[in-house]
């Protein structure tokens, strides 16, 4: 009898050592299968991935730092064709010195890019009007249109042309899987990234810079507050029937949304026409000559006006006028399309997103894969690289500080300082969406008065632009 | 009080009197107390909490964010990069004294950006600790020298020696204030630069920092402070300038108990940081 029941037990007792070993497995992965360790892995190398990895990698107190870069797609050999790329992207003053800073800006420069000097905004449903020009600013060009490609290609050209010593990159890697630290101790961090091809790497701070659907931080499984717009983003290279100076970005608000203008060269501009989803597919599918009448009549047409916000619009025109202050009358006319240069038509969904968190143990969140905004603004690209200078600048001073980059205060206060600056933009572009999309005679009166109102008041513009540049 | 007095005498002449000629100066200075800067009870206070000293959520957790100011303060005043020049190891070569040093919250820190540091405490306990969590602290190469001494008694064989001497919360537990600044300044090398952070003497921090802090939030060990110990910018400025330093700069700390982080702030009426360059 006491033999079978010692037996029992033993058996017992081996029983749970196997029901505990694969979950031990599936808890933490063997030291030996970790093919490398980095200090610091980013994942997606997208603009402002690759851009981060760059400003990285050259910040002289990371030197010590292994860096190591993701990029799902294969390193592609960039040459600048005569014509322009359909995607295109308005960067700011902050970015510029950003770029500068880096480096990168000079491969901008020799390649191509288009300086705006002038912008004027204005409303189909009434008179009302903005503008803003490179005087109100310092002197400086207002913003610089450059094309996503040549972007990207000149920030891979400044990281291969200066040796990173301590940054390497993986083209083609694709991730199977992310096991995040869950330590709530708040000393040491351990992420790990899994490859379908097997290897295993693990660093210390994981940087999610892999867009809007991020899986980074699907991993960590933070809050997103997100929704779609039930819009698209028409975009096409045009051909202007006119050589002018072309600095001038135009954006007509429609009832169906913005039309904008973006200048490339003399004579060609990059559209960005924000359409409801089955009007997107219907310009699509329209002929190049009928996409060029249509684009005509978004930035001609006379759109029917209530007579009584008329009214109002010029009392106010009237009042501005006698204060002596702009009254947004004096307008210049946007140029006309001759034609678009042939399958550079294409439309991409918008969104909005706003992740919750940007930041967990060990892990931060930079770009679109941290908040998506829609391109009304021309803001996406440029909240992202003021994430990657503010991280930059923060994981540098932890270090100076003595601390360890995944210390917590450093990434909250990363969090803090990005969400005090993209939560209010993302709120306020938004807003201005919303406000923008319904031609309600008292909805249109407000916002027509309160344009003219803002073009008027040259200390407000000159903040909403010191934000925007910022 | 008198019995733990002379309890903690014999202790430490004991124990702590390895060197013999240490032993002449202290038992001196042991003896009467104009001549220390040791105050007995306020050894024995913090040799009690020792355990928790590197808890992050224990008794020293106010001191280990503070670290978040303590240590720009110290490297910025000794030393300035500009943000393209900057290295993990700004005070590489540099000297420097943390009087006061505790378990070596701070010490270590500083160590960790390359200073070569010294750390003297009155308490034998405390030094103790700080020399084990920096032995078994495998991430920490440039590790602090640790000794059981008061600032005089270093003073003995240290004279002008140091590039910076930093008292962080330390000046309030002193009894003897001016020879406390006076020994500070001497083992400073002439140019180096000293470093006070301490709480001011006001209403404010008598309710905020002992009241509210010790007895109603637990965030420091009850008693940690005696009102009438505090010193105010002031009266310290005034004694550093007498021991023939500069003062260069004051400048408040706040602490954010919520958020557990300090700041620097304008106003010096909670706590204070100064700092004074010796001229001579």
């Amino acid at each position: 009898m006491l033999l079978p029941s010692t037996l029992r037990r033993l058996l017992a007792l081996t029983n749970n050592s196997k029901a505990l070993l694969p979950l031990r497995t599936l808890a933490t992965v063997k030291e030996e299968t970790i093919k490398e360790k980095y200090d610091i892995i980013i994942a997606g190398g997208g603009m402002v991935g690759c851009t981060l990895a760059c400003a990285l990698g050259k910040n002289s107190v990371m030197s010590n730092l292994k860096i190591l870069l993701l990029e799902g797609s294969p390193n592609q050999t960039y040459q600048l064709k005569p014509e322009y790329s359909n995607r295109v992207v308005a960067l700011n003053q902050n970015t510029k010195s950003l770029m500068n800073s880096l480096k990168i800006w000079r491969h901008i420069e020799k390649a191509r890019l288009q300086p705006v000097r002038y912008m004027q905004v204005w409303d189909a449903c009434s008179d009302a009007l903005i503008s803003f020009s490179s005087s109100d600013i310092l002197d400086d060009d207002i913003a610089y249109i450059v094309e996503n490609d040549l972007l990207l290609h000149a920030v891979n050209t400044e990281l291969a042309s200066t040796e990173i010593e301590n940054l390497k990159i993986v083209y083609g890697a694709k991730i199977s899987d992310y096991q995040l630290s869950k330590s709530d101790n708040k000393t040491a961090t351990e992420n790990i990234v899994k490859m379908s091809n097997g290897d295993v790497y693990a660093c210390e701070l994981l940087i999610g810079a892999d867009g809007a659907n991020s899986a980074v931080r699907k991993a960590m499984g933070v809050q997103y507050l997100s929704w779609n717009y039930d819009q698209m983003g028409v975009v096409a290279t045009l051909h202007l029937a006119e050589e002018t100076e072309n600095t001038t970005a135009w954006q007509r608000w429609l009832p169906t949304g913005p039309v904008a203008l973006l200048p490339l060269d003399n004579s060609r501009s990059s559209l960005v026409w924000s359409v409801w989803q089955d009007e997107a597919k219907r310009l699509l599918k329209l002929s190049d000559e009928e996409f060029v009448d249509a684009v005509n009549d978004a930035l001609w047409k006379q759109y029917p006006r209530s007579k009584g916000v008329e009214a109002c619009v010029s009392w106010m025109s009237s009042c501005l006028r006698k204060a002596g202050l702009p009254d947004g009358a004096v307008r210049q006319l946007p140029p006309s399309v001759r034609h678009i240069t042939a399958g550079s038509r294409a439309a991409f969904p918008l969104g909005f997103g706003h992740s919750v968190r940007y930041i967990a143990p060990g892990v931060a969140l930079v770009g679109d894969a941290a908040h998506r905004v829609h391109p009304l603004a021309g803001q996406g690209v440029n909240l992202g690289f003021g994430d990657v200078k503010d991280l930059t600048d923060l994981l540098a001073d932890a270090i100076y500080t003595g601390y360890e980059i995944t210390h917590h205060s450093w990434l909250e206060k990363y969090e803090s300082s990005r969400q005090r600056h993209n939560v209010p933009t993302q709120i306020a572009v938004d807003a201005l969406h919303r406000l923008y999309t319904v031609d309600l005679p008292p909805i249109v009166l407000a916002r027509s008065l309160g344009l003219q109102l803002t073009n008027a008041l040259h200390p407000l513009k000159k903040m909403i632009m010191s934000h925007a540049t910022t | 009080m008198a019995l733990t007095r002379r309890i903690i005498k014999n202790y430490w002449l004991k124990n702590v009197l390895d060197s013999p000629k240490l032993s002449k100066s202290l038992t001196v200075n042991a003896l009467k107390n104009e001549n220390t800067t040791v105050k007995d009870e306020e050894i024995k206070k913090f040799s009690i909490q020792n355990e928790d000293w590197w808890s992050l959520n224990g008794p020293s957790k106010a001191l280990h964010s503070m670290n978040e100011v303590r240590i720009p303060l110290v490297r910025d005043g000794l030393v300035q990069f500009p943000a393209e020049k900057r290295n993990p190891k700004p005070l590489k070569d540099k000297k420097i004294l943390d009087v006061g040093c505790g378990g070596g919250i701070l010490s270590e820190a500083l160590a960790k950006i390359g200073a070569e540091v010294t750390g003297i405490d009155a308490s034998k306990n405390l030094i103790e600790i700080a020399q084990k969590h920096s032995e078994e602290n495998k991430r920490l190469i440039n590790k602090p020298k640790y000794l059981c001494s008061s600032v005089e008694e270093h003073l003995n064989d240290h004279k002008d020696h140091y590039d910076g001497v930093v008292a962080s919360e330390v000046i309030e537990h002193v009894d003897n204030k001016e020879l406390f600044v006076k020994s500070c300044v001497s083992v400073l090398k002439p140019g180096g630069r000293i470093f006070f952070t301490t709480p001011n003497r006001t209403r404010a921090a008598q309710i905020l920092g002992i009241c509210v802090s010790e007895y109603i939030l637990n965030i420091i060990p009850k008693g940690t402070h005696n009102y009438d110990m505090f010193i105010t910018p002031n009266e310290l400025s005034f004694l550093l300038e007498r021991n023939d330093c500069h003062v260069e700069m004051i400048c408040g700390l706040f602490y954010n108990v919520l958020q557990d982080r300090w700041s620097f702030v304008k106003p010096q009426t909670l706590v204070y940081a100064i700092q004074a360059q010796k001229t001579k």
